[in-house]
């Protein structure tokens, strides 16, 4: 009872800091609901038929937005927090109290994930009263799936880099020119159909694409796309434990000396 | 049952690759005490109290803080230590109180978060934002971390350095406040005058090792005292005082083995010899002084 109430404290802390953070709130939480308003009033009026509805290109730029969203939410928000965190001596600080280790990763991932199924909801709220974005095909138990999978999966992975990241300035580079060509190539912007397939094989080793793929093609059968939705569970299965390895393994409390 | 003693070390080593960074050492500190480890930059200090604390895993020694190994991080023990880092930043968007009512919440007994403000300083400063702290208030919020969970024993990593005069001696108060919540202090220090004013006892550290304990008293005795005076004459000191003195000008000093057998010759030689000794003055060094002294005569040593 007692780990509970230090949980919901620790997270209350966590994200009262999160939001009195304008620059990582911004980022975090305007730029994904920005760039969809950007992308449907831009390309939204585009439309295909399935069956007698038109099904409008918002329905595509709501899981899109939202993958980009849990990306930033779980993925960059944690690499660089954790960083900059260890670096101001935050991390070794907690060290030295009676706050468990487990308590305090625990409120952090539990801000991330939960901030990011906020900003999935709203997403898709947009898209559907604003945008006529197509939400009455989506197969609930298989978005969940590839949800609550892709936000374990970049949780692990913010965890991993934030370890290998040799200090806080570094950390918006690294972070950045890893995620960004990845967006680009992911089918996030834009569909990838007609790329390349050395592209498209490229960016299927990564997890951002099998995320974006499999929160499409559950969110609207229109968007399946040839890769089958098991290989995107088990590829950002590897990538989860591929995550928790290196964080595990490499995790500091305090910057190297 | 619980020792005298809140912190006991012996033959500690610890090296970072081919540096030896502490030498082995014994440390001994009694509960109630506040206790200074002295020395200059590198000499081992940091790397001693972050053994204690937990922060680091000694080579060999016997480690025992409360009754506790540090590095097994054992919950309890957490909960009766209070942590005061020589670096590290305080959450840049929490104000003063919100820090430190996040810190209390970590302990199953902490300090009532009045008490904390006043013992420390801030209770003016209690909805401010770190940004707009200064440099002292900065530490105090760490001190007020540190003290947050009532611990039984502080560890304060060179609180004052880099404060003004005026900031060192309100940290000196906070330092004597503590002193009557019954808290054992250990701290690290660069400045004689500090441990002179909070410390109960004192140990120098040069190079790893420690070089001189006792009080802070005992510490600047150990250095000799000087007699002073400035004598208007040509005329030269008896031969066995010559050896201790230097002169510039008319102003002299001297700094012999055995003070009341040399003030007997002296006074003896001027009423002999009609001299007027102006100024004259027996001091004992200042702490500062003796420190100086050690560390120097270790540095000789060390190049030996």
């Amino acid at each position: 009872m007692n780990s509970l109430r230090l949980l919901g404290v620790q997270f209350a802390y966590e994200n009262l800091k999160f939001w009195r953070n304008s620059i990582a709130a911004f980022f975090t939480v305007a730029l994904p609901l920005v760039m969809m308003v950007i992308l449907c009033l831009l390309f939204g009026s585009q439309q295909t038929s399935s069956g007698n509805e038109p099904i409008y290109l918002s329905t595509f730029y709501v899981p899109a937005m939202s993958a980009m969203a849990v990306i930033g939410a779980c993925f960059t928000n944690i690499a660089m927090e954790v960083a900059i965190s260890r670096d101001r001596g935050l991390l070794k600080r907690y060290r030295g109290t009676p706050l468990p280790t487990s308590t305090l990763v625990c409120a952090k991932l539990a801000h991330a994930v939960l901030l990011g199924f906020v900003l999935v909801i709203c997403l898709v709220c947009v898209g559907a009263w604003l945008f006529d974005a197509t939400v009455s095909d989506i197969r609930i138990g298989m978005f969940a799936v590839i949800l609550v999978l892709g936000s374990a999966t970049f949780c692990a992975l913010g965890l991993a880099i934030a370890a290998v990241i040799p200090n806080a300035e570094a950390s918006p580079a690294i972070v950045q020119a890893i995620v960004l060509p990845l967006l680009f190539i992911s089918d996030v912007f834009l569909p990838m159909d007609n790329a390349p397939a050395w592209l498209q094989w490229i960016a299927s080793v990564f997890p951002v694409r099998h995320f974006a793929l499999g929160l499409q093609s559950s969110f609207h059968p229109i968007l399946m796309n040839n890769i089958q939705e098991w290989v995107h569970v088990v590829v950002l299965t590897i990538w989860f434990l591929v995550g928790l390895l290196v964080a595990t393994r490499y995790f500091r409390w305090e910057q190297k000396r | 049952m619980e020792s005298a003693y809140a912190i006991e070390v012996q033959g500690l080593h610890k090296s970072y690759g081919d540096f030896e960074a502490v030498k082995g050492i014994d440390l001994q500190v009694k509960v109630g005490e506040i206790f200074a480890l002295l020395g200059p930059n590198g000499a081992g200090k940091t790397t001693t109290i972050e053994i204690l604390e937990g922060f680091l895993t000694p080579n060999s020694g016997h480690v025992r803080v409360l009754g506790y190994d540090p590095i097994k991080h054992e919950r309890n023990y957490k909960e009766r230590i209070g942590i005061v880092l020589q670096e590290t930043e305080v959450e840049e968007f929490l104000s003063v109180e919100e820090s430190i009512r996040l810190v209390r919440s970590y302990y199953q007994d902490p300090l009532p978060l009045d008490d904390i403000l006043a013992a420390t300083g801030l209770t003016d400063q209690r909805r401010v934002r770190p940004r707009k702290l200064s440099g002292g208030q900065k530490r105090r919020l760490d001190v007020a971390m540190g003290l947050a969970g009532n611990p039984d024993l502080l560890f304060l990593d060179e609180p004052t350095t880099g404060f003004d005069p005026h900031a060192r001696r309100d940290a000196w108060d906070m330092l004597r406040n503590l002193r009557e919540l019954g808290k054992t202090v250990l701290l690290t220090s660069h400045y004689m005058d500090e441990v002179e004013h909070v410390a109960d006892r004192a140990a120098v550290m040069i190079d790893g090792k420690i070089i001189s304990e006792g009080t802070p008293q005992e510490l600047a005795h150990e250095s000799e005292p000087t007699i002073s005076f400035s004598a208007d004459t040509n005329l030269s000191l008896p031969a066995e005082l010559d050896s201790h003195a230097t002169r510039d000008g008319s102003h002299c000093e001297l700094s012999p083995p055995n003070l009341v057998e040399t003030l007997h010759v002296l006074t003896g030689w001027a009423i002999e010899n009609n001299v007027q000794l102006e100024d004259l003055s027996i001091t004992r060094r200042s702490l500062d002084d003796a420190f100086v002294q050690l560390t120097r005569s270790a540095d000789e040593e060390s190049e030996d």
